[in-house]
């Protein structure tokens, strides 16, 4: 049992290190754009005193270090700072999106994830058949096109077509939950039909290489059935390589909703990100740039982390 | 109820590859009472495994049964659906593979997979199946058989988990086992335990078996009547006293004859004996488990050397080290009374060229996008320089030494090649670099009888002609007894006993020595049990 929790710490270790990494990274790139912050937000008219009031009021007279490691202190307890663009504490601003973008995220995942997974042995169980070419085919024309054509045609199909869903994804902190499942439904179908495919012909392709080994053989020599073979022979061994794809792609939902959240009008994060670019808003983008890469780091750190303890050697030592 | 259990009738199989379906059983009879036990002899290649699946009414994928009937118990295989098949699968006729180790999931408990067929087919619940498996590990003597079913197959060591497999198989009391080759991945001592546990529970339960080996002592012991198979075809079948005692036909007695193969005596050396290779006071260890002990080892010029023990007794670590593949912690290695850098890499070239390696598995010891003149040309330009036409020339002596037509090889790849005509082109390699010295490290463990005789013979002639000194990794008696002149006994990373082979295999032996030597089958049908009788009064007298 040592052995995995000493692996586990490490992993961890490295995880936190390279999140670090990535603050020190964001942090330098904005602070090496070119120009002076307090001159393009105030514009090349503003006066001196106004300029200084400005480097007064965002801390711009300390020392990189220090502005550095108090933002960094602030960020860990989820305090920003505060927006460039209309003065106010960042957290306020993306707070509740931020929690619309993984709720949406997560939406998806709840109906990618196991469609991905239960497809994925089918194809492997009728490998070859009309069924398994049927399904590595129409996942990978979702894949082939833009997301945002995909919205489009979703919108065509069952907004204006049918009528049944809603075309912008308006919710507010009041909407509820049964609501917002209705209101957010094309959108994480959207999200859905992008990531399917990944997940569905890894799971595939993990649970076939496994399938001319002795033990799968042994499994139909005892007169097992074939689905029984596939699901609880084959798919336990194949978890490590399905779960990093899956932890992929579930990071994907979060940080490439951008295109998605501006077709359907939807208030996240990603939408934000867009916002506070066009207005140089420097902070918001930091304080967005953050929370993808931590998600990404997290996700994949996560994925590491299952995949060693879906090991049998390393869960289970001599 | 009649007495035949099983009867194939002229089956025939296929298998498909180069876009067209080939013979691999070309119409073979077969038939077994209940209770009997019939051996299946033969080299790879001979469509063994391939028939002892088909009487299940199974074949491996891209294979199909293309005629003739299979008859278990008044049904026929042949025509049977799916559904049916996969009802008798595990229920009345189970499968024993070759390695336990790779046949096991490696996800669940043993007993989880013993289990899952009596419960999936309904004949036991899951807490009768579990007190089941219980009672048969303790009948086939497992160690601890109420909690080792609660390991998973890695943490049980590879003779339990042959014998874990035959329990498994018999979990729902089949009327049929086919054995494939349960025994040739494990080392002799193991064997003798696992022929034991599998010989008495099938007695016991008087379950029919088809046993397939290569290894006639083994079904010597085991069988009641032999089969043997060549390329697809029936030699012959007999009782197996009377096939032991008497083969009828050439290729059968070719086979029985391998056995015997002796080196000649060689004459006593011209120039006196001279020790070429030194081994002093060796430790060595992988990560902290420490592999080899205070090994000191003396190898005489045009000698050979073989290291005999059991897998893990640290003999072909001891090859690496000396190739300086694995740098020892301790000790040194003294070549021709100069010591070498323990690191193989950090060695002069001059003398990285005298000290040559041939690996166990010549499948993986070949690179396939190499063609054979490459991979011989390979060292002739990098320890001799040769380029060109000297270097082609070269490269056919070579071939023509290890008896391969270079007309016919040099261009051709190693998947074009059988398993013994790629150990040859591993020695034409290692012999490339003009060698003094060769490890030979389980050169012929994976080849068949015949096909290792041969190597062993050529092994033999290049010595002679080129004045080369051997040193034998193996863990082979046969092989031993066949080419050593000096034998060294390890075991746990030690020298158990080492000095001239007729010396170590005359009586008096080390402890160990003895257990190695009586674990190694013989031919007579009776050595299993008169062993094991021999051991059982040897016991109970101390």
């Amino acid at each position: 049992m040592n052995s995995i929790l000493s692996i586990v710490f490490k992993r961890l270790l490295i995880g936190l290190l390279t999140l670090w990494i990535v603050t020190v990274i964001i942090f330098a790139a904005i602070e090496m754009l070119p120009g002076d912050i307090a001159t393009e937000m105030l514009g090349q008219a503003a006066t001196e005193e106004s300029l200084a009031a400005f480097r007064e009021k965002f801390d711009l007279n300390r020392p990189l270090h220090e502005r550095y490691f108090s933002w960094l202190a602030g960020a860990a307890t989820g305090d920003f700072g505060i927006s460039l663009a209309n003065q106010r504490p960042i957290s306020e601003l993306i707070g509740q999106r931020t929690a619309n973008t993984f709720f949406l995220a997560g939406y998806a995942a709840a109906i990618s994830v196991p469609i991905a997974v239960v497809s994925g042995m089918m194809a492997a169980l009728y490998n070859g058949s009309v069924f398994d070419r049927l399904l590595s085919n129409s996942t990978l024309a979702a894949i082939s096109f833009p997301e945002f054509f995909i919205a489009y045609i979703l919108i065509l199909i069952f907004s204006v077509g049918f009528g049944w869903f809603p075309s912008l994804a308006n919710v507010d902190v009041d909407t509820s939950l049964g609501e917002r499942l209705y209101i957010t439904f094309l959108p994480a179908m959207t999200l859905t039909l992008i990531v399917l495919a990944y997940m569905m012909r890894m799971t595939r392709a993990a649970i076939l290489n496994l399938l001319a080994l002795p033990y799968i053989e042994m499994a139909h020599l005892k007169g097992i059935k074939r689905w029984r073979v596939i699901a609880v022979h084959a798919l336990p061994n194949a978890l490590a390589p399905i779960i990093n794809v899956i932890a992929l792609n579930l990071a994907y939902l979060i940080v490439g909703v951008v295109l998605v959240e501006v077709v359907f009008v939807y208030p996240g994060l990603g939408q934000t990100l867009v916002d506070a670019v066009s207005k140089r808003d420097v902070t918001v983008v930091q304080a967005a740039c953050l929370i993808f890469a931590a998600t990404y780091i997290l996700l994949n750190l996560l994925a590491d982390i299952l995949s060693i303890i879906a090991n049998p050697r390393l869960l289970h030592p001599r | 109820m009649s007495d035949i259990l099983l009867d194939m009738k002229n089956v025939a199989i296929e298998g498909y590859s180069d876009r067209q379906w080939k013979p691999i059983i070309k119409g073979v009879d077969l038939s077994l009472k209940r209770g009997e036990i019939l051996g299946l002899i033969g080299e790879s290649g001979a469509g063994k495994s391939t028939l002892g699946l088909a009487a299940m009414g199974y074949t491996k994928g891209g294979c199909r049964i293309s005629g003739g009937q299979i008859m278990f118990d008044g049904q026929d295989l042949t025509t049977a659906s799916r559904n049916s098949l996969r009802k008798l699968r595990g229920k009345r006729i189970a499968y024993v593979a070759q390695s336990a180790a790779s046949a096991f999931n490696p996800a669940f408990k043993l007993i989880n997979q013993y289990c899952e067929a009596p419960v999936q087919h309904g004949v036991m619940s899951k807490a009768q199946a579990q007190s089941d498996a219980v009672e048969l590990y303790r009948k086939i003597r497992l160690p601890d058989p109420d909690t080792i079913g609660f390991r998973y197959p890695h943490q049980v060591s590879g003779g339990q988990l042959q014998r874990a497999m035959t329990a498994m198989a018999m979990a729902c009391r089949p009327d049929l086992i086919i054995f494939d080759e349960p025994t040739t991945a494990l080392d002799v001592t193991t064997q003798i335990e696992v022929l034991a546990a599998i010989r008495d529970i099938v007695r016991e339960y008087n379950t029919a078996a088809i046993y397939i080996t290569h290894d006639l002592a083994v079904v010597a012991q085991m069988a009641d009547q032999i089969k043997v198979l060549l390329r697809g075809e029936e030699v012959e079948q007999a009782p197996a006293r009377e096939m032991l005692a008497n083969p009828q036909q050439t290729y059968t007695k070719s086979l029985w004859a391998v056995r015997d193969f002796r080196r000649a005596p060689r004459p006593p050396r011209e120039d006196g004996e001279s020790t070429l290779l030194d081994v002093k006071g060796m430790d060595a260890s992988y990560g902290t488990t420490k592999v080899l002990d205070n090994i000191n080892l003396t190898i005489k010029r045009g000698s050979t050397v073989a290291v005999v023990g059991e897998s893990g007794s640290g003999k072909s670590t001891l090859a690496r080290v000396i190739m300086g593949l694995l740098p020892p912690i301790e000790g040194e290695v003294i070549y021709d009374g100069v010591p070498l850098q323990k690191v193989g890499a950090k060695r002069a070239r001059g003398l990285q060229r005298h000290l040559q390696m041939i690996h166990q598995m010549a499948d993986t010891a070949l690179n396939p996008k190499q063609r054979i003149k490459d991979v011989i040309g390979r060292p002739l330009t990098f320890f001799l320089g040769l380029k060109g036409a000297a270097k082609e020339a070269r490269i056919r002596e070579l071939l023509t030494l290890i008896e391969l037509d270079p007309d016919v090889f040099m261009n051709r790849f190693p998947s074009e090649l059988s398993g013994g005509q790629k150990q040859r082109v591993c020695i034409a390699r290692a012999l490339a670099a003009e060698p003094d010295f060769i490890i030979c490290d389980e050169v012929t463990s994976a080849l068949d009888q015949l096909v290792a005789e041969g190597i062993l013979r050529l092994l033999d002639r290049l010595q002679r002609e080129l004045d080369l000194t051997y040193l034998f990794v193996t863990h082979d008696i046969a092989t031993v007894r066949s080419i050593a002149d000096d034998v060294v006994v390890m075991q746990n990373g030690k020298i158990v006993e080492q000095g001239p082979k007729d010396e170590i295999f005359a009586p008096p032996h080390a402890p160990y020595t003895e257990l190695l030597l009586s674990s190694v089958p013989e031919m007579d049908p009776d050595w299993l049990t008169d062993l094991l009788e021999e051991r059982m009064t040897a016991e109970q007298s101390q």
